[in-house]
């Protein structure tokens, strides 16, 4: 396939499938995952410094910022300040003004807080970040959320690490269709098939982190979910047949006996 | 000599020098400067701060760093053992 860049915000991404670091067992398995998707984009948490064990290495020891976007997150943030205050943080620890920007509504299903996501999203854009929101299968809030600046929107497939994969290809297409900007579906996606559905669908990127984390191999998983979105991006520019009914031949008629 | 403080660096109580700055703490504490976040009670530092702030008793300082993440930690999954960086 010739080059096919993802552009956000004027920044070009080389690989559509972008992944987590959470809940590897060490940095090296860690290293070893992000290698074999592919993976030019990660995304990372902000916490507390271990001030009591130093001895502990640096995630950024292992993923060379020079080599992947590092996009930071507000996982675990439940309002709006909280998720402000860890972007501002994010910003001061890092080197860009990009954020995934979430907003959580509730412990057991992880859904967004729409209403916060947009409120956060507003006063993040307006000091200068790069936010990209992670949002529900809701067309009408995506469309919102590229109204008030968000340069990218990305929807959920199904709750966060519950690899329950595309409940609802319809919506996501009716934010494919409807939103200008790019389209990443983040979380739910649980094996190969389901990144490659998204991306059929005319997903521009795809996130996630258990499907590969969680696999009893990760680093065979994320190499699959390399080839899985690869293919399903190949195969929505190629752009598929018609669904039918009935059988249509594919040899001809003519010349038999 | 100058005296010491009592202050709170992510949570935990610790004494200072009464002239120490942020910069001396993250020394101190041999917290590489190009990876952190510091929030002095509540404000968020630039680097080029760290030097210049002083710390008095009773602050409050953050150190924060990027961890490995992607999703937040499943509640389910909150029993379990996830090895974090720091």
């Amino acid at each position: 396939m010739q080059s096919d860049p993802l552009i956000i915000a004027g920044r070009e991404f080389t690989s559509r499938l972008w992944v987590g670091t959470g809940k590897y067992k060490d940095f090296a398995e860690t290293k070893k995952a992000i290698d074999a998707s592919g993976a030019d984009v990660v995304t990372v948490a902000v916490r507390r410094v271990n001030i009591t064990d130093r001895s502990k290495e640096n995630l950024l020891d292992y993923l060379d910022p020079k080599k992947y976007t590092i996009l930071p997150n507000t996982a675990g943030c439940y309002n709006v300040e909280d998720a402000v205050r860890y972007a501002r943080l994010a910003r001061a620890a890092g080197v860009s003004d990009l954020i995934k920007l979430e907003v959580l509504g509730d412990e057991r299903t992880l859904f967004p807080d729409t209403a916060g996501l947009i409120e956060a999203a507003k006063t993040l854009i307006k000091e200068g970040f790069i936010v990209l929101p992670y949002t529900n299968d809701d067309p009408i809030v995506a469309q919102k959320l590229v109204d008030i600046g968000c340069p990218a929107v990305m929807p959920l497939a199904a709750p966060i690490g519950s690899g329950l994969g595309i409940r609802n290809p319809y919506n996501l297409k009716i934010i494919m269709e409807m939103v200008k900007v790019p389209i990443i579906v983040d979380a739910g996606v649980g094996t190969a098939s389901d990144a490659a559905l998204a991306m059929e669908l005319g997903a521009d990127a795809v996130l996630m982190n258990t499907a590969i984390a969680g696999a009893q191999d990760p680093m065979a998983m994320a190499e699959a979910m390399k080839y899985a979105v690869f293919a399903g991006r190949l195969a929505y520019k190629a752009g598929r047949i018609p669904r039918k009914l009935y059988a249509t031949a594919s040899s001809p008629i003519e010349g038999m006996l | 000599m100058a005296e010491t403080i009592q202050i709170q660096v992510n949570g935990e109580q610790r004494n200072c020098r009464g002239d120490a700055t942020v910069g001396d703490l993250l020394r101190e504490l041999a917290i590489k400067i190009d990876r952190v976040a510091v929030e002095l009670n509540l404000e968020i530092l630039d680097r080029e701060d760290f030097d210049h702030r002083s710390l008095k008793q009773g602050d409050r300082v953050e150190v924060l760093s990027f961890i490995g993440g992607g999703a937040p930690v499943d509640v389910r999954d909150r029993g379990r053992v996830f090895v974090h960086a720091e």
